[in-house]
């Protein structure tokens, strides 16, 4: 019964937290889907929920009726998601690897995702979102691979693991240039480059629906796995006799975070740091617990690549700059930091 | 919970071990440095990968338990875990008690006072919201056996516990120890702490050599030919126990 006390009393703040969690979110989308280089009133969102959802008669223009539904509530939705897929990615990886300085960017993941998407596309190995996304996985899963083959082989270090990643990624993106040089021609290269340094301009309802569950399951995941992920702490060892099955658990969580993150990539192109400043802001708000930090870290990803969206629409008047360049403006200083604190700290 | 080992290996570091560990006994491991004693403890623990050999738990075997089922009966606590999480004290013993929790049992008031006695039978009590980056080695050590318990093992596991520590520390854990109603298997450095146990295994070069108690198997004889030191052994006139003296060995040239 102590249980049940215990389980009742535990729910009250865990909802309100959830609760908070949605009000904010949903203000960050409702901010995402107003600003812009055409400002919509609020009262449109409104009017325009009670049209699609509710189908009660309104009358709305329909030019500003059509930006937001077919273009910026779309775009907002895939950034969120994407922007907690990467934080969540980044949290799983830094407590896998027990490295600070993991995340799928610095890993290679998002390199060999990108490297699968464009082959498929320019070699035309199976089409359409599904086919670019199992291209994305299979490029983030070798990458993947092959980056802890060499850092295992390295000596397996946190230093021989972030160089691996660099040599990863390197490779990775060398592929990518390899693939444009040779098959695309002068337009499809432009629209690739632009593409991989992240970009959310051709996001449509189709993506929202491929982003949205995968994000979601894998939140599932890594919330089941709150415990596990505690437990790796102190290395896989003391997992292990934690009582953690250590290497179903590293699979399946490697599984979750190669699935989200090369979804993500292969919709909108490699977008950095998030994944990596994220979960380190968290930490340091809501503390190294992974049952408070895995939904902190989801809902702040969220919030931070929307906002970063709008910043990318609205800095310079007339021309979206990609993504990619806004997150590593703000994340860029953010990994400094980083290094300083963990080199106080060793 | 007894605990019976046959013929465990690994590599050429433990050579074909069998033991067995009675219910409730301090069992302490012996043996100069890399002579297989925190393998043998790793072994004893499931922890090796392709291991030789079998354990068993009160008859069952090792390798047909699952991790979770192993971690609930037995707690293990290695050399030098060290993590660059910022968890505090409290923290880190909690996490002794995931072998238990489940999604369906999370983290409740009974866990919350199991974790309050661990921390108070290694004198911790008043330190649960230190973080763990300003610990001593000692203090860490003292965090780790803590975890341990929260375990509620039947067996324990300790890889030189009493390293890092002061020597008041040393022997309050080893008297903790001792006076736990569980099987305890510990590596040992001190062969004046190890007369402690209730019976000692001598590991030299991966295979143990010698198993007995401990008047037995710390003979002046077997020191000099696996320590490679003369023991002088001296009585204390106040409770008759044995000490030993340690001295270099003479040269033979």
């Amino acid at each position: 019964m102590t249980r049940r006390a215990a389980l009742s009393a535990l729910a009250v703040p865990v909802l309100s937290r959830a609760g908070l969690g949605a009000v904010l979110l949903a203000l960050a989308v409702l901010a995402g889907v107003t600003i812009g280089e055409v400002a919509l009133p609020l009262g449109l969102v409104g009017d325009l929920l009670a049209v699609k959802l509710l189908g009660i008669e309104r009358a709305l223009d329909p030019i500003e009726a059509g930006i937001l539904w077919s273009y910026r509530l779309p775009r907002t939705l895939v950034a969120a998601a994407c922007g907690a897929g990467l934080a969540l990615s980044g949290v799983v990886l830094q407590a896998l690897v027990r490295n600070a300085l993991a995340d799928p960017y610095l890993l290679g993941v998002s390199a060999g995702a990108g490297a699968g998407a464009v082959a498929v596309t320019l070699l035309g190995l199976g089409g359409g979102a599904i086919g670019l996304s199992a291209g994305a996985f299979g490029g983030a899963a070798s990458a993947f691979l092959i980056v802890a083959l060499l850092a295992k082989a390295a000596g397996g270090g946190p230093a021989q693991l972030v160089l691996a990643g660099i040599a990863g990624s390197q490779l990775f993106n060398a592929l990518t240039s390899f693939f444009i040089a040779k098959s695309a021609n002068a337009e499809q290269a432009r629209g690739l480059m632009f593409w991989l340094l992240g970009n959310l301009s051709g996001v449509r309802w189709p993506d929202v629906s491929l982003a949205l569950p995968v994000v979601g399951l894998g939140f599932l995941v890594c919330l089941a796995h709150v415990r596990p992920l505690d437990a790796f702490s102190f290395g896989s060892g003391a997992a292990a006799s934690l009582g953690i099955a250590v290497r179903r658990v590293q699979l399946v969580l490697i599984a979750a975070v190669t699935l989200m993150t090369a979804t993500l990539v292969s919709l909108v192109g490699s977008i950095g740091f998030v994944g990596l400043v994220i979960p380190h802001a968290m930490r340091f708000l809501v503390g190294p617990r992974h049952a408070r930090l895995i939904p902190a870290s989801a809902l702040a990803g969220a919030v931070f690549l929307i906002a970063a969206d709008i910043a990318a629409r609205v800095l310079i008047p007339g021309q979206v700059v990609p993504i990619g360049v806004v997150t590593a403006l703000v994340g860029a200083p953010g990994f400094a930091l980083i290094l300083i604190r963990n080199r106080r700290r060793s | 919970m007894r605990i019976e080992a046959r013929n465990l290996g690994w590599r050429e570091i433990v050579r074909g071990v069998s033991v067995e560990i009675r219910k409730g006994e301090t069992f302490g491991l012996v043996g100069p440095n890399g002579s297989g004693k925190s393998t043998l403890l790793r072994l004893l623990a499931g922890l090796m990968p392709r291991a030789a050999g079998e354990v068993w738990l009160d008859g069952a075997p090792l390798a047909q338990l699952s991790r979770r089922q192993i971690a609930q009966r037995l707690a293990l606590v290695e050399q030098f875990a060290d993590t660059g999480e910022a968890l505090s004290v409290r923290d880190a013993v909690d996490l002794g008690r995931t072998p238990w929790l489940s999604p369906l049992s999370p983290f409740g008031p009974e866990d919350r006072q199991i974790v309050d006695r661990a921390l108070a039978a290694v004198g911790m009590e008043g330190m649960a919201a230190r973080a763990w980056a300003t610990l001593s080695g000692g203090e860490r050590q003292r965090v780790h056996i803590a975890r341990a318990l929260a375990q509620e093992p039947r067996v324990l596991i300790l890889d030189e516990p009493t390293n890092h520590l002061d020597i008041h520390h040393q022997l309050a854990l080893l008297g903790l120890v001792a006076a736990l109603p569980v099987t305890v298997v510990m590596a040992l450095h001190d062969l004046n702490q190890a007369m402690m146990c209730d019976r000692l295994g001598v590991m030299s070069d991966g295979r143990m050599v010698a198993c007995g108690k401990p008047a037995e198997v710390l003979t002046p004889d077997n020191l000099a030919r696996i320590f490679r030191v003369r023991a002088q052994p001296m009585i204390d006139p106040s409770d008759g126990s044995t000490l030993f003296r340690f001295l270099p060995m003479e040269t033979s040239t």
